[in-house]
């Protein structure tokens, strides 16, 4: 891979009480890259991104993100990062600008760069006409488009999306990754949960988790080729059930 | 700065654009003033008494008239037996029974002492004492009547007698409402910061917004501060609201400086807004908070001495009310309002809710945590 590392994990260990939740975890991201977590439900993938983001602590381990360290530095992450949950996290009874003009002004943006980077966006979303309208008005598709494009409204190096397309129509879907494409053609680097198999055919590394470990992490086109699969669901079907036999 | 503002500004539109919240935050003052203030009164009058007349002599229709001319009494019963007049005090149809044995008027004709029982329900310690002290009152201005009435036929001259009289200050007229309402301003006030704000910070925590504050770099402060702001502006003008109803309707005396009144509710404010986020940093839903807030609240309030006079306490809570805002905010609103006590008086009260706004907010910022 070229480029810089952008995230570095070594030996990441996070318990919650006699829970291991991410059981030594390394791996590294490039910049500009998009790099998919993959896993089941509970697999550890959310704890994972959530120390990456700096919302959670580790237990032990090194993480270095955008060039800071997770563990000491976490609030200078949260500078240089974008971050979009599974649970919608606009201000629901807020309009849409009133959003834009939140998160632009927590993040230092001059009150002229917000009503430009909010112009530009509602151009590029074709979202003019519900500029005024409260968020819990407009369909979900539209606010999780949204969300994605508040997040990186101040122009973050890095941005994390956990389970972006959750319970989002197939069309809207395929255009929030067409969405996520356009961001990582600008440098921006992207770090995705998915539970969605067909979702991780467009990362261009996956990394796949399984009961707090990683089991897997490589191309999707490796991955096929190194277990004679079709897709990853059929990657994803092969590593993960073997697993759950031994137990 | 420009952080917290756009912070404020968040929490103003989601104030006001909340229906219900928008308009409950005035309605709920006014009608707690117009309600409150004229009914919790410890006035104690018509006091519902059960006479007994076993007598029935010309002497016992003049106690029995002199009772009813007074304030204090109703005669809701009158009965010839005992039995039934238990009963009714057992069914709480009268709360003092007057029994006038018979023989009552002939003994006091003859100029030997007679004697009375009166059994009085003191379920409430303090309206059973005023009961007898009433009753005493009537009985007392009876024995004087008597023994001026019998004086022309005695030689001898009464004994001397001490006259004492007496000037109530700062409430003339012994009103009620006057000792109520700098109290109720204070219960008001404590409604909104307490409840409003915290719950308003745990519906974040529920709805996972907060998360996506927690993901920038707004610092801990500039959070905690922009939940505070908003309800203490609110806090304040429900104030100025409650006053504005104390003189309009009550026409309640206002003898000090309102600067003063307003910095010790900022104070309060301070103080009461930070446990309440300290007490929302804790619980992670709106249940939790509102079962330990009522908790708090209610603690408070009793203990605040608005009902019961704060030196009649036993110490151990005198002390615990070292910390209780709300006692330290009835004080001076009562000072200020009816004694007109000015900064040097209340001073002590200033400095306590300035030390308890400081360590609350203080401990709500540390405890508030954006990386778990």
């Amino acid at each position: 891979m070229t480029g810089n590392r952008v995230i570095s994990v070594r030996n990441l260990v996070k318990k919650f009480g006699s829970f291991t939740a991410n059981d030594n975890l390394n791996f590294d991201v490039y910049e500009g890259e998009i790099f998919g977590f993959l896993g089941a439900n509970g697999a550890g993938k959310t704890t994972a991104l959530r120390i990456l983001s700096g919302l959670s602590a580790p237990t032990s381990g090194e993480v270095m993100v955008a060039g800071y360290d997770a563990t000491k530095e976490s609030e200078m992450i949260k500078r240089n990062i974008g971050y979009m949950c599974q649970k919608f996290s606009l201000y629901e009874d807020l309009t849409v600008r009133e959003n834009i003009m939140l998160y632009g002004g927590i993040y230092g943006m001059s009150r002229q760069l917000i009503r430009e980077q909010e112009q530009k966006l509602l151009n590029r979303l074709n979202f003019n006409e519900f500029r005024n309208r409260v968020i819990s008005d407009l369909p979900l598709g539209l606010r999780q488009k949204l969300a994605f494009s508040v997040a990186l409204l101040h122009q973050p190096k890095i941005i994390f999306l956990d389970e972006p397309t959750g319970g989002v129509d197939p069309i809207t879907r395929r255009q929030f990754w067409e969405m996520i494409y356009e961001t990582a053609s600008a440098g921006i680097t992207i770090f995705v949960t998915t539970h969605y198999m067909d979702e991780a055919e467009y990362c261009d590394r996956v990394c796949i988790m399984n009961e707090g470990r990683i089991v897997a992490l490589d191309t999707p086109e490796n991955l096929k080729k190194q277990y004679n699969a079709l897709n990853v669901e059929e990657v994803f079907i092969k590593i993960a059930r073997p697993l759950k036999e031994t137990v | 700065m420009r952080t917290i503002l756009y912070l404020i500004r968040k929490e103003f539109i989601q104030i006001f654009r909340n229906r219900f919240i928008s308009k409950a935050i005035f309605a709920v003052p006014i009608i707690q003033m117009l309600i409150l203030v004229p009914a919790v009164t410890f006035e104690i009058r018509n006091i519902d008494l059960c006479i007994i007349d076993n007598d029935y002599s010309s002497e016992s229709r003049r106690l029995i008239n002199k009772l009813e001319g007074s304030a204090f009494f109703r005669i809701t019963f009158t009965t010839w037996s005992e039995n039934e007049a238990n009963d009714l005090m057992h069914k709480n149809k009268c709360r003092v029974i007057l029994n006038i044995p018979s023989g009552f008027g002939r003994e006091l004709g003859s100029g030997r002492p007679a004697s009375l029982i009166a059994s009085v329900d003191a379920i409430n310690a303090s309206v059973a004492q005023l009961s007898w002290a009433y009753l005493n009152g009537v009985i007392t201005d009876l024995n004087r009547e008597n023994s001026s009435a019998a004086k022309g036929s005695l030689v001898q001259s009464p004994p001397p007698i001490i006259e004492m009289t007496n000037r109530y200050w700062y409430n003339e007229k012994l009103d009620y409402k006057y000792y109520m309402l700098p109290g109720i301003l204070v219960i008001l006030v404590t409604a909104i910061g307490f409840l409003l704000a915290g719950l308003n910070m745990v519906r974040e925590k529920e709805i996972g917004t907060i998360e996506q504050i927690n993901v920038t770099p707004v610092r801990k402060h500039q959070f905690i501060i922009a939940k505070m702001v908003p309800f203490l502006i609110i806090g304040l003008i429900d104030l100025a609201l409650g006053l504005l109803i104390g003189k309009l309707t009550f026409n309640i005396p206002f003898e000090g400086s309102i600067m003063l009144l307003f910095l010790g509710a900022t104070l309060f404010l301070i103080a009461v807004l930070g446990m309440a986020l300290l007490v929302s940093t804790l619980s992670s839903t709106q249940q939790q908070f509102m079962f330990v807030a009522f908790f708090f609240v209610i603690v408070f309030i009793l203990m605040s001495g608005i009902f019961t006079p704060f030196e009649s306490m036993p110490v151990w809570a005198q002390k615990f009310d070292l910390v209780n805002p709300v006692a330290w905010l009835i004080r001076i609103n009562r000072m200020v309002m009816l004694k007109g006590s000015g900064i040097n008086d209340i001073s002590t009260e200033l400095i306590a809710l300035a030390i308890i706004a400081l360590l609350s907010t203080l401990f709500a910022v540390l405890r508030y945590r954006k990386t778990v």
